[in-house]
Order: C-alpha cells, then sequence, then structure tokens
C-alpha cells in the first residue's frame, strides 16, 4: 500500500522563447509516494488537459536515467534532494504530504527557456561537435582489444565517458559554467589512445565554443559535482585545465573547422 | 579549412590561470610577510622591526618583487570583476529557489565578497603604514646598542634630528637612526576600530585562502591522489588558520597586551 499525499506546485510557465515567464501555483492532488517525480507531472498534466487547460511542458525520454533528457531545478537543487539521480528516477517518497515544491527550468543564458521547464541545450551539441569526437580509419572493423589500454585508464575514461550531459552542473554552478561537461568529454578521449590523435585540437577547440556559448567560469566550488547523477568528478576539470593549458603553451596547434 | 584557436588569455581557463598565479603569488608574499612581522612580537622597542623596514623598502631585489606585489594585487581584483561580471551575464535570469548549502561550501560561493572586505583592509593597512612610511609621517628613533654587552636603549628623535636612516659606531656603541614604523604600529592599534577591521579581515582572508589555495592548483591542472590532500593541509591549516590568526594576533597584541 502506497500512501497518498497532496502537494502544492509552484512551477515555471512560459509560452515561449520570446515571452516574460512566471510561476504559476498549482494544486497536485492525491499523489502516490512510489511515483517517480515525472509520473507526478504526468497526473497533473492529465488533470489541466481534462481542465482544457496548458499541459506543463518539460523535457524527458527514457524515464530511467541514462538519456539525460530530463531536467528541472526542484527545490533550489538540479534533479532534486537526492544525489546521483536524475528527476525521472526521483521518487515522490522524497516528499511529504502538504509540501510546497518548487519547480524551475535550468537558469543559464546558453540554456534559453523553449517552453516551461525545457530549454535549448544544443550549445552542448556545438561543443561536441567543436571536437568531441575521434577519427577512425575506413575499412574493416579493427579487432576488439587490438589496442592494450590498462584495465585502471579504461576504467577512468569510462568514468568520464558516463555524463549523459543532462546539464545539471550548469544549473547547478553559481557561474552557470559548463566546465564539469566539457572536462568530461574532453577526459574520454585525452585518457584514450585512440583520442590521441586531436588531442589538444580538441582541448582547443571545445573550450573555445563552450567561452562562445556564453558559458560562466568555473569558480571550483564544487556544486556540479555534487549534483551530477552520473557522479563525474571535479579531476576531470583539472585534466582539461591541463590539456587546455599544455595545448597552448607547450603544442600550439591549429584547429580545424 | 584551419585556423587558429582564441588566445589563451581571452578564454575562461586563461582568465582563471591568471587568478591562480596572481593568488599564489599573493600566498607567498604573506608567508614572508608573516615571518618579518613576527618581529613586532620582540620586546625591544621595534629595534629588530625598524632595521627590518628599512630593509625591505631599500633593498633592490625587494623593491622590484613589491612592485610585483602591487601589480599582482590589482590584476587579481581587475580579473576577479571580469570573471564575475562574466558570470553574472551567463545566468541572466536567477532561481527561485537555490539551495547552494546542498552542494557547496559558503566561501566558495562569496569569494568575492570576502575578496572585497581584503581590498578594503588592503588600502587601509597601506594607508595606515606604507604610505605614512613613505611619506615621512611615522616618528623618528635613536638606538644605542652596547656592542661589548649587546644591550639596546631606546631614546626619542626629533624630525629636526633626522636626515637619513644611519648606523654609526662611536666608542663601541652602535647608534641607529631609524624611523619608528613600530611607534607607528603600537599607536595606530590603540584604536579599537582598526583593530576591529583588521580581525575582520583576517577572518575574511582566512575563509578566503582555505577554498582559494586548493582552488589555484586545480586551476592550474594540478589534480594527484598523493599531493592534493597535502595542498588541501596547507591550504586549511597554514593559509587558512594559522597564517590568518597570527596576523590577526598582531593588534590584539598591541590593543590589550603592549
Amino acid at each position: 500500500m502506497s500512501a497518498h499525499m497532496n502537494l502544492t506546485l509552484k512551477v515555471w510557465r512560459q509560452k515561449n522563447d520570446k515571452s516574460k515567464g512566471q510561476f504559476v501555483t498549482i494544486q497536485a492532488n492525491d499523489i502516490a509516494d512510489d511515483m517517480s517525480f515525472l509520473e507526478m507531472l504526468d497526473i497533473v498534466n492529465d488533470d489541466l488537459t481534462r481542465k482544457g487547460e496548458d499541459p506543463i511542458y518539460f523535457d524527458h525520454d527514457c524515464r530511467e536515467g541514462i538519456c539525460g533528457m530530463c531536467s528541472l531545478v526542484i527545490n533550489g537543487r538540479p534533479h532534486g534532494p537526492k544525489y546521483g539521480i536524475t528527476t525521472c528516477q526521483l521518487h515522490m517518497r522524497s516528499f511529504h504530504d502538504g509540501q510546497t515544491i518548487v519547480i524551475e527550468p535550468w537558469r543559464a543564458a546558453a540554456f534559453p527557456v523553449l517552453k516551461d521547464l525545457a530549454v535549448d541545450r544544443t550549445a552542448f551539441d556545438r561543443i561536441q561537435q567543436a571536437g568531441g569526437y575521434v577519427n577512425v580509419n575506413t575499412g574493416g572493423v579493427q579487432d576488439a582489444n587490438n589496442i592494450l589500454i590498462p584495465k585502471r585508464i579504461a576504467d577512468e575514461a569510462f568514468e568520464s565517458a558516463t555524463c549523459i550531459g543532462c546539464g545539471a552542473c550548469v544549473a547547478a554552478c553559481k557561474n552557470a559554467s559548463a566546465m564539469l561537461f566539457v572536462s568530461a568529454k574532453i577526459s574520454q578521449f585525452a585518457l584514450l589512445p585512440q583520442g590521441q590523435t586531436e588531442r589538444y585540437e580538441r582541448a582547443q577547440a571545445m573550450v573555445d565554443q563552450m567561452d562562445a556559448e556564453g558559458f560562466g567560469n568555473c569558480t571550483n566550488t564544487g556544486a556540479c559535482e555534487a549534483e551530477c547523477p552520473k557522479g563525474i568528478k571535479l579531476t576531470n576539470i583539472a585534466r582539461m585545465n591541463r590539456e587546455y593549458l599544455t595545448a597552448k603553451f607547450f603544442r600550439e596547434e591549429d584547429i580545424h573547422n | 579549412m584551419s585556423s587558429k584557436s582564441k588566445p589563451v588569455l581571452s578564454s575562461s581557463i586563461g582568465k582563471k590561470l591568471i587568478m591562480s598565479l596572481t593568488g599564489l603569488f599573493l600566498c607567498t608574499f604573506l608567508v614572508i610577510h608573516l615571518i618579518g612581522n613576527l618581529q613586532l612580537f620582540k620586546c625591544d622597542d621595534g629595534y629588530a622591526f625598524n632595521n627590518y623596514a628599512y630593509f625591505m623598502t631599500h633593498f633592490t631585489p625587494i623593491k622590484v618583487v613589491s612592485y610585483l606585489l602591487y601589480a599582482s594585487i590589482i590584476i587579481h581584483a581587475v580579473y576577479a570583476i571580469v570573471l564575475s561580471m562574466n558570470n553574472k551575464k551567463a545566468r541572466p535570469v536567477g532561481y527561485k529557489q537555490y539551495n547552494g548549502q546542498a552542494n557547496s561550501k559558503w566561501n566558495s560561493r562569496n569569494m568575492g565578497i570576502l575578496g572585497t572586505i581584503i581590498l578594503v583592509f588592503l588600502a587601509t593597512h597601506l594607508q595606515n603604514f606604507w604610505w605614512k612610511y613613505h611619506n615621512d609621517q611615522v616618528p623618528y628613533v635613536e638606538y644605542h646598542k652596547d656592542l661589548s654587552t649587546g644591550t639596546v636603549t631606546t631614546h626619542e628623535l626629533q624630525a629636526a634630528d633626522f636626515t637619513e636612516y644611519s648606523v654609526i659606531t662611536e666608542n663601541g656603541v652602535e647608534i641607529t637612526r631609524a624611523r619608528d614604523l613600530y611607534k607607528q604600529v603600537d599607536f595606530a592599534f590603540q584604536n579599537i576600530c582598526l583593530v576591529a577591521l583588521y580581525v575582520i579581515a583576517m577572518a575574511a582572508l582566512a575563509f578566503h585562502l582555505i577554498h582559494g589555495f586548493g582552488s589555484a592548483f586545480q586551476t592550474l591542472g594540478f589534480n594527484h591522489k598523493k599531493y592534493v590532500p597535502i595542498i588541501r593541509f596547507l591550504g586549511i591549516w597554514i593559509f587558512g588558520i594559522v597564517i590568518p590568526v597570527a596576523f590577526a594576533l598582531m593588534p590584539l597584541y598591541f590593543y590589550f597586551i603592549k
């Protein structure tokens, strides 16, 4: 038997990217505590739709914490009050009956609000396109494990690669800095032999793009690491700084675009 | 097509590098400044301290470093303003609710406020001592050191009798004439408001460095499993506690004990 609760939601409503938004108070009644946060919003939206109102627009896709689509700043924290999970993995048992929940979109100049709680995160795509890839040979596929990689290095690269690009790091950062995301993407290739070809070019190109998108500057508060649903570490940012500064001072390279 | 990447100093990481390097340079200065100023605690009427003050203001390599120091303070502050303005621009619409303490330390989020307190303190501090020392607004003193016994006696010196710092030996007595910065320190720290400002500023410095020292190494890309704990230890215990507390003891010593 699950307990049921009534909640007061203060939700950011914004018609489109041009209009001014505002907080709207919406009642969410009879919410089961084993629902996920997004299922709760589904129920609320059903209600709104039945009443002929515009449902709350929010991003979501896989609903199992791997796609990086869901966002939402819940009571002042990206992905809600728990650590190491995305909004879709957050259960209503983390809240209590009668609670007021403030739901806001990611806030950053580089993430403009599209509608209600959904923001445009294509800035991340453009950073990836600037250098977050490796060149591969054409022709037959190489046998697996042809290139030897120590387990330790493979694990570290894998940990960086678990970044799902949700943008919680930007949302949590008081400076709206994207350095945790960018550093994870730089690290996963910098660590591996396959990533060496474009290693220094990549660091420069991705940092340039990050700056061009208008993200803030990291002040090492560690908020990103604490709020990251995938546990991406600050060591990635140190590595990015190292890669970038090495490129600049010891290996100045052209970047291809 | 190939092109050049943006110049390093126009990038976010380049600007952070400037903050890091100037910040660490200022940290090394703190160590030297503290060691020298510990002579204020000597009960010799400022004999050692006033000689030290003369040395620090007239030894050429030290003078060169001091200009680097003034430049570092200005650059650190200017870049802090530039970066903060960029950061403000990066989030034009703020959160209605922002739970910062759930994911980060208070001091790491308020380095600008702490830095501003330190900057105000620095202006006052330089005006009190640096400016007065360089513009002949401090008293003068004459020390007689008996070279056979080593005892030092202090004599007041009128402004009319003072021309330049000098050390003369006459009949086994070393006579030192100097600007009495020690007396100026003693005089300044009889003002409770100034003592309070100094203590508050040192508290701000402590919190600034507890975050700043380690943060500077992170910006440089230094992140090593074995050595980062050492840096964290130095940042908290030496730069965050020992140095600010020792500095704060100076005004307290003159106000309450001297």
